[in-house]
C-alpha cells in the first residue's frame, strides 16, 4: 500500500510529513536513551539491521490475493513483538526510504503518509494491540492468536488510514475508499498474520533467546 | 549473536535476489483500488525525481531475473548498512 507522488495533495502530504518527522524524531530519541542508559542494549543495533534487511526483501515478495490483486508482508508487528514499538518505527521508516529512494516504490511527497500507515499504525499501534490481545488470551508463550490478529488488523488500520488520507485529498470520497481498501486487505491482512505467525515461531525454535531482547 | 547476522542477512539475501522474481506480478491492494476507482491516472508520471533502480530493476541489464535478484541484493546491503550503520554512529557519538 504505498502511496505514490499525486494520489496526496498538498496538504495532506505536508501534514503527514510533518506528523512522521515528530513521530520519528520521538522514537530515534527514546532508542537512543535506552541505549545510551545501558550498554547491555547495544546488542540490539545489529538485529535492527538484519531486521530492516528481512523486511525490506519479504516486501518485495508479493503474494496473490482474490481477484488479479496481490499484496506482501508489511512486517510492522513482527518488528515490533521482536525489538519494540519504537525501534519498529525506524525499521519501517528506514525501509520505507529506501525505497521510495532507490527503488521508486511509494513517492517522496507521499513518505510521511507511508511512514504514518505503515511505520506508527503497522507497527506501533500494532504492538499495542499485541499487547492488549495477548494481556486478554493470557495464554501461551507462543503468542500466536495475538501476534496473527495484531498483524491482520495492523494491514487492515494502515489500508484505512491510508482511504483516509486519499479522501482528504479529495482523490476519491471515503464512502468509496474504505470499504474497497478495508476489504482487500483484510484478505491481504491474514497473508501478514501468517507470516508473522511463521517467524516468529521459527525464531522460538532456532533461538528462543532472541524474544527476550528488551522492547523498546 | 554474530550467527544470527549471519543467518538472517543469508535468509533476506535468498528472498530479495532467488525468490522475489516468482513473486505475483499482479497490481497491490491499493493499486487495484485505484483502478478500479479511477484514480490511478493521478500517480501516473508525477513521481518528482528519477530513483536510481525503479520498480526493483538494474538499468542495463536484459535478463529479468538478475536485473531483479541485483536490485534486491543492493536494497538488502543498503537496509542493513543504513540501519546497522547509523546504530553505531550514535553510540559512539554517546560514549
Amino acid at each position: 500500500m504505498h502511496i505514490p507522488d499525486g494520489f496526496l495533495d498538498t496538504k495532506t502530504w505536508v501534514g503527514f510529513s510533518i506528523i512522521s518527522a515528530l513521530v520519528i524524531g520521538f522514537a530515534i530519541k527514546k532508542v537512543n536513551k535506552e541505549i545510551a542508559d545501558n550498554s547491555e542494549n547495544e546488542r540490539r543495533i545489529p538485529m535492527m539491521g538484519v531486521m530492516s534487511a528481512f523486511i525490506f526483501a519479504a516486501q518485495m515478495l508479493n503474494f496473490p490475493v482474490a481477484g488479479g490483486t496481490s499484496g506482501h508482508f508489511m512486517g510492522g508487528v513482527l518488528a515490533a513483538v521482536l525489538l519494540g514499538p519504537f525501534t519498529g518505527i525506524l525499521i519501517l521508516t528506514t525501509v520505507l526510504i529506501v525505497q521510495c529512494l532507490i527503488f521508486q516504490d511509494g513517492g517522496l511527497t507521499a513518505l510521511g503518509a507511508n511512514v504514518f500507515n505503515m511505520g506508527f499504525i503497522g507497527s506501533f499501534i500494532g504492538y499495542y494491540i499485541y499487547i492488549i490481545v495477548d494481556k486478554i488470551l493470557n495464554k501461551s508463550r507462543i503468542k500466536y492468536i495475538s501476534s496473527f490478529f495484531a498483524g491482520w488488523i495492523s494491514i487492515v488500520l494502515a489500508a484505512a488510514m491510508c482511504a483516509l488520507q486519499l479522501s482528504l485529498s479529495n482523490t476519491v470520497p471515503l464512502n468509496i475508499a474504505l470499504p474497497a481498501m478495508v476489504l482487500v486487505h483484510a484478505l491481504i491482512g491474514i497473508g501478514e498474520g501468517l507470516i508473522t505467525v511463521i517467524v516468529l515461531g521459527f525464531i522460538l525454535k532456532v533461538r528462543p533467546d532472541l524474544l527476550e531482547i528488551k522492547k523498546i | 549473536m554474530k550467527n544470527v547476522i549471519i543467518t538472517g542477512l543469508i535468509i533476506s539475501v535468498i528472498l530479495a535476489c532467488g525468490i522475489s522474481y516468482f513473486a505475483s506480478k499482479s497490481p497491490d491492494g491499493l493499486e487495484k483500488v485505484a483502478e478500479d476507482k479511477g484514480f490511478l491516472h493521478l500517480g501516473e508520471g508525477k513521481e518528482i525525481f528519477k530513483a536510481p533502480m525503479p520498480d526493483y530493476t538494474t538499468r542495463g541489464l536484459k535478463n529479468e531475473f538478475l536485473s531483479n535478484s541485483l536490485s534486491g541484493l543492493i536494497g538488502v546491503l543498503i537496509t542493513f548498512g543504513i540501519t546497522f550503520g547509523l546504530g553505531y554512529l550514535i553510540i559512539k557519538r554517546k560514549k
